[in-house]
């Protein structure tokens, strides 16, 4: 049952006239469409529970980027013998240099934090089933072109660590039959990760990357809007509407939700600030000791490990003992996700009607997940290799399994409105 | 080469007062060198004006800090300008200019093998306790071009160019298994410093070093709590406006 607002702006019927610069910009442009459309005519189900943040959060961060971003680049020098200076000059000699560089590297971090509990709310909600399919396809190449920005952003620096990084990842591409080698050099631009691969790296850092990444995020949005979000029940709010014909379970996203997320963006900003004041490199997961020293071919680091976002998927690569196999099946750990919204065959979306066995896979990927991302920080050596390729099975067997498994659970029947306990 | 006598005579009148300060608090606990930690403390500015003075008496002679002005150094520590230029300021060098050693990379190569690398984020690639090991394990093995050997970083080109200070040490090894592992130190000849005073000099220099890495880290963590508390505090009034706006909802 909802009460609409009392306050908050109410749309005005077409056609009133106005008067002053109002009246002027609204006969021009749709400014009252817009926010009864977007906003307070956009109805969304009143039960969203902690895991409904990490969305507007991960528009926060982006937002965050973009602007810390612009920042760094009226200071960073492009080019082998300037990139490292001008970090360190940023760091010690511009006014606050140190403040914009620690928000954006540890911004990267956060990015993906939040990305990835987002990305978990919707194996644990099922938001990813029809009628939503293409919204997580969207939001998938969200992520795809976040690990690309996150990759390229991480070599500009231009430390020991950006350098070998950079050589181990794009070196993947080169175990592509015929044309790998070939299309290596093209990336690099060199015969090796050089002056010209940082330079490119750059421009699709602070240009192609973030455009693409803009537009993913609008048509994510847009397919949002078509859908609706789905909620911790896994119901569609949208059938069950009052006479006035908005959903009975909804509530418009301005204020209710734009309020809320306010809270969320207080609690994650102040997280955010406690790694930029007080732990910047977080022990060395968000900014890596070697990645002090700058680049030099000619020394390799102890132990070569991307940030730890991409962990889990590079330890998949070195549990393998064939590196095209493993880079094949890297991969494929990432492309899986795409294919979620047909693997799953359960007749409900959320984890709360599903039975132990969905519930049970759930858990044993994320454990899996986090697992790997951990072996992907050690050497790959003895144990860790062996515990690499069990987890790395796991991992798989979520996936593989899924038409099977989501058959055979028992499933209890949803309520027909959701669940939701007033806390006033 | 530049004099730096003036500079060089404080070191040794003041490292006395500091190493007894420090005498208690050795960071040797047992033979395994690996696990001695360094123990600074950056928001200790003493520490930092004694490690500065250290570094420019032993280390600028090769060392350069290219990331770091000297008028950069005497600001964040401190140091009084009159004091600074007539004590700290290398003969020639502005207050603007950067903290560069004045040896030719040419003669370094020729004279190490290698050019003695920048220091200037040395704390931070490798962190203060491997400084501190570093500075503390030179003995004296007469296969290397030096003259010494350094358990930290084995084959190191560096000399003891603290030998004077700590003076010299041998290393004792036992067999554990197959393998030869570090034993203790055993001294060979006395410096001017006391052990003690050895290590507190070890101490502040690594700790100014640890300063230059990231020198606006005290100032960093000073804001920190001020920013963290706003923000706690905006958390939860918006939480309230939350509360009250969600009482419409049933």
């Amino acid at each position: 049952m909802v009460t609409p607002a009392s306050t908050g702006p109410s749309p005005q019927p077409p056609g009133t006239p106005q008067k002053g610069f109002k009246g002027w910009l609204y006969k021009r442009f749709p400014v009252e469409e817009f926010i009864s459309d977007q906003l307070t005519g956009y109805y969304a189900p009143k039960n969203f529970n902690i895991w409904y943040y990490f969305g507007s959060l991960a528009l926060v961060v982006l937002a965050l980027q973009l602007f810390t971003g612009i920042f760094l680049t009226m200071f960073y020098k492009v080019g082998e013998t300037t990139s490292f200076d001008s970090v360190e000059f940023i760091m010690r000699e511009v006014s606050w240099g140190w403040l914009i560089r620690y928000l954006h590297s540890t911004g990267a971090s956060f990015f993906f934090i939040v990305v990835y509990l987002h990305m978990f709310r919707a194996l644990l909600y099922g938001s990813y089933k029809a009628p939503r399919e293409l919204l997580w396809l969207l939001g998938m190449a969200v992520y795809l072109a976040l690990m690309a920005e996150a990759f390229m952003g991480y070599v500009l620096p231009w430390g020991n660590m950006s350098f070998w990084g950079a050589q181990v990842i794009v070196n993947l591409f080169s175990t592509i039959p015929v044309v790998g080698g070939a299309l290596v050099e093209w990336i690099r631009g060199d015969y090796g990760i050089a002056d010209a691969t940082l330079n490119r790296f750059f421009s699709l850092h602070v240009v192609a990357i973030p455009l693409a990444l803009l537009l993913l995020v609008m048509l994510h949005l847009v397919a949002l809007r078509r859908t609706g979000s789905s909620n911790p029940d896994g119901i569609e709010i949208k059938e069950k509407v009052g006479p006035d014909g908005k959903p009975l379970d909804g509530i418009p996203f301005h204020p209710y939700y734009t309020i809320k997320d306010i809270v969320g963006i207080g609690v994650m900003f102040a997280l955010l600030a406690i790694v930029v004041f007080f732990v910047p490199t977080f022990g060395g997961l968000f900014l890596e000791a070697p990645n002090f020293e700058p680049a030099n071919p000619m020394s390799t680091p102890e132990h070569i490990a991307p940030v730890w976002y991409f962990t889990p998927y590079y330890a998949i690569l070195r549990a393998v003992p064939d590196q095209k196999i493993g880079a094949l099946l890297m991969f494929v750990a990432v492309a899986a996700f795409l294919f979620l919204p047909w693997l799953d065959r359960s007749p409900v979306k959320s984890m709360r009607y599903r039975g132990w066995i969905c519930r049970s896979a759930l858990a044993i990927f994320t454990v899996s997940f986090v697992a790997l991302g951990y072996l992907g920080l050690q050497p790959a050596e003895g144990l860790y290799v062996m515990l690499a390729r069990i987890f790395a099975v796991l991992y798989f067997a979520f996936f593989i399994l899924m038409p099977w498994y989501t058959r055979i659970d028992r499933v209890r029947t949803p309520p027909q409105r959701v669940t939701y306990h007033a806390h006033a | 080469m530049r004099m730096r006598k003036p500079a060089l005579l404080m070191v040794l009148a003041l490292t006395a007062v500091s190493g007894a300060l420090a005498a208690e608090e050795s960071g040797e606990g047992g033979a395994s060198f690996q696990s001695w930690h360094a123990d600074t403390e950056v928001e200790n500015l003493a520490s930092l004006q004694r490690g500065a003075r250290n570094f420019i008496g032993y280390c600028l002679g090769c060392h350069s800090l290219k990331y770091e002005r000297y008028s950069r150094m005497a600001q964040d520590l401190q140091i009084p300008q009159a004091q600074f230029d007539k004590l700290l300021l290398p003969p020639g060098e502005k207050d603007t200019d950067y903290i560069l050693t004045t040896l030719p990379v040419e003669d370094a190569q020729s004279w190490f093998g290698k050019a003695p690398p920048d220091l200037s984020l040395m704390a931070r690639a490798r962190g203060k306790d491997y400084l501190y090991q570093f500075l503390k394990t030179f003995y004296v093995d007469s296969s290397r071009p030096t003259g010494v050997n350094n358990l930290r970083l084995p084959t190191t080109a560096m000399p003891h160019v603290l030998s004077e200070l700590e003076g010299l040490k041998q290393a004792v090894f036992k067999t554990e298994g197959d393998k030869k592992v570090f034993d203790r130190f055993e001294t060979l000849a006395p410096g001017h410093l006391t052990p003690a005073e050895y290590d507190s000099f070890v101490r502040d220099t690594v700790n100014f070093l640890d300063y230059v890495s990231e020198p606006t880290q005290a100032q960093r963590r000073a804001l920190g709590v001020w920013v963290v508390l706003f923000l706690l505090a905006f958390t939860w009034l918006a939480w309230l406006l939350k509360k009250e706006y969600w009482k419409d909802v049933r």
